[in-house]
Order: structure tokens, then sequence, then C-alpha cells
């Protein structure tokens, strides 16, 4: 079934903020393998030069998504998840992110599109400070398997 | 931010060596406990023959995210990478057994920007298959 073309051009916002914690960066470092000790040595961020240890580049992966997953669990859209797979991911910092940000990431859907017999769906995230800095910009490719057929 | 490699000392075209990074079960069972991403077809066997696929893969973040250690590791910061994206071009798929599967990454300065930043550009494969496609960072050198 062909995706709700409606969607496009709505957004969705966490109703509270991320907040990014020491010991979350260092699970997800220790998930991919990584063991930059800019990831959990504070001494070693200080060292390079930041407040606290970083994030990893692809960490906002970890609540990017949670705000447009409403509109993918919504009926009215008609994505069948079990046929998803992932496309394309990108992700734009204007800064890093550091344990003890607050972060608030606005999705919106900017398109939908059928490339032969798949779905197409792109999500724009906007990643805020509560303050309303623009920390990252997010960028995801979402392909329903046979969504178009 | 303190990249540990120099603007001044990277060329056009400059590789940078490949490096092995393996996948097994249990690496897409912490990521998918680490990302929140629980889609069974990462750790379901039955579940993602199910759906037509040949067997377990890879989360595409969990690949995106050895590309990102491989250019992390090369700057010397996780903060000198300013901009990264790809586009999945191809599963990795990871069997259960003792060998799992490997992603091999290696990448190339493609261009010199201003600003002491440069763009490499990634390749990643699994098998025969390149796993990602137009894989691309901003790294921001001293």
């Amino acid at each position: 079934m062909a995706l709700n073309r409606d969607f496009v051009g709505r957004a969705y916002t966490a109703p509270t903020p991320y907040e990014v914690s020491r010991v979350k960066i260092k699970e997800f470092a220790t998930a991919i393998g990584d063991t930059n000790p800019i990831y959990v040595d504070r001494a070693a961020a200080a060292e390079a030069g930041h407040p606290d240890v970083v994030a990893p580049p692809t960490f906002p992966i970890v609540f990017s998504l949670a705000s447009a997953g409403e509109a993918f669990a919504d009926p009215e859209l008609g994505l069948n998840y079990a046929m998803v797979v992932h496309g394309e991911q990108r992700f734009e910092y204007q800064r890093p992110i550091y344990a003890g940000d607050q972060l608030i990431c606005t999705s919106t859907i900017t398109e939908i599109r059928s490339v032969g017999r798949n779905e197409f769906l792109t999500v724009q995230g906007d990643v805020t400070t509560p303050e309303g800095e623009l920390v990252c910009r997010t960028y995801n490719v979402i392909v329903e398997r046979g969504g178009a057929a | 931010m303190a990249a540990t490699v120099k603007y001044d000392e990277v060329t056009v075209g400059q590789a940078i060596p490949a490096v092995e990074f393996p996948v097994h079960r249990v690496d897409l069972v912490k990521y998918a406990g680490a990302s929140g991403d629980f889609n069974p077809i990462h750790w379901n066997e039955r579940f993602a023959k199910s759906v037509g696929l040949p067997d377990v893969i890879a989360h595409g973040m969990f690949t995106m995210a050895q590309g990102g250690r491989f250019v992390t590791d090369w700057a010397g910061d996780p903060a000198a990478v300013v901009d990264y994206g790809v586009r999945f071009s191809s599963m990795v798929v990871v069997p259960d057994d003792d060998k799992g599967a490997v992603i091999t990454v290696s990448g190339i300065v493609e261009e010199k920007l201003e600003d002491k930043r440069v763009v490499v550009v990634l390749t990643a494969k699994s098998g025969d298959s390149r796993v990602l496609s137009k894989a691309r960072a901003i790294v921001q050198l001293s």
C-alpha cells in the first residue's frame, strides 16, 4: 500500500528534552566497539578541549527518531514496519554533543516518494537546546520494501 | 576541538588505509539495546527470513557507526567530524556462526575545503558487496 502523502510537511516535537548522559554515551560507544577515551573519560575529553565527554557522530539516532516514531505508528500513514529498512542517514553538526546536553528534536516529514516497488520517506530532525540553539540536523530516509507495489 | 591530523599535511587523493570491523550476532543485540532499535530483522533469524531476508542483517546504523569509528580514529578527535552521511546500498548479513561478518572500511581525502576542513569519502564492504555508498564525512582538521 502506498504511503499517505498527506503526511508530507507534518512536524513532530518531543514533549520533553532528551538528556544526554555519560552512562548512555558509554553504553553506545561500547555497543559500536569504540574504545576512544574521549567518549568515556572526562580527563581525556578535557585534554582534547571539551567541557565533558563527547557523543559519537551517530549518537543522535538514539533520540532523534523518537518523535517521528509517532508518525510511523499512525495507521493513517500506512507504513508496514516489518518491511522497513534504512535507506540513508546524515548528521550535520553545528557543534559536538556533550554529556549534560538537553536536546529537543523536531522531526519533519519532508518527502515521500516511490522508487520502483519501494516507498521512500525522508525525515529531517532539527536538534536544538531548550534555548533554541541548533546543535545538529539529522536526515533520515527509510525504505518500505514493496510498499509501492 | 583538536584533531591530531594537520590540514597542511593532508593531500587530495590521500588514501586512509583499510580497517576491518568484525560483526557477530551479539554485537547486534548490544547495538539494539544501546540504540533502542529492536526491529527483529536484526536479531531474529526466523522473523528475518519470514520477511524475505536471507538471514539476520546488521542495523544500517551499526555499519554507519563503524565508518564513523574509522573517521574519528583517523582524525584523532570524534568532535572533528562535523558532517557525516551515508546511503545504505547493501545489507550486511550476519550468520549465526563463530565467524559472523566483517565490514571493511577504507577512505580517501577527496577535497580540501576552507577553514581547515576536508571531505573524506569512505568505502565500506562486506564480502563482495559495497554496503555503504555516497559515504562522506567532513572533518575539521588542525
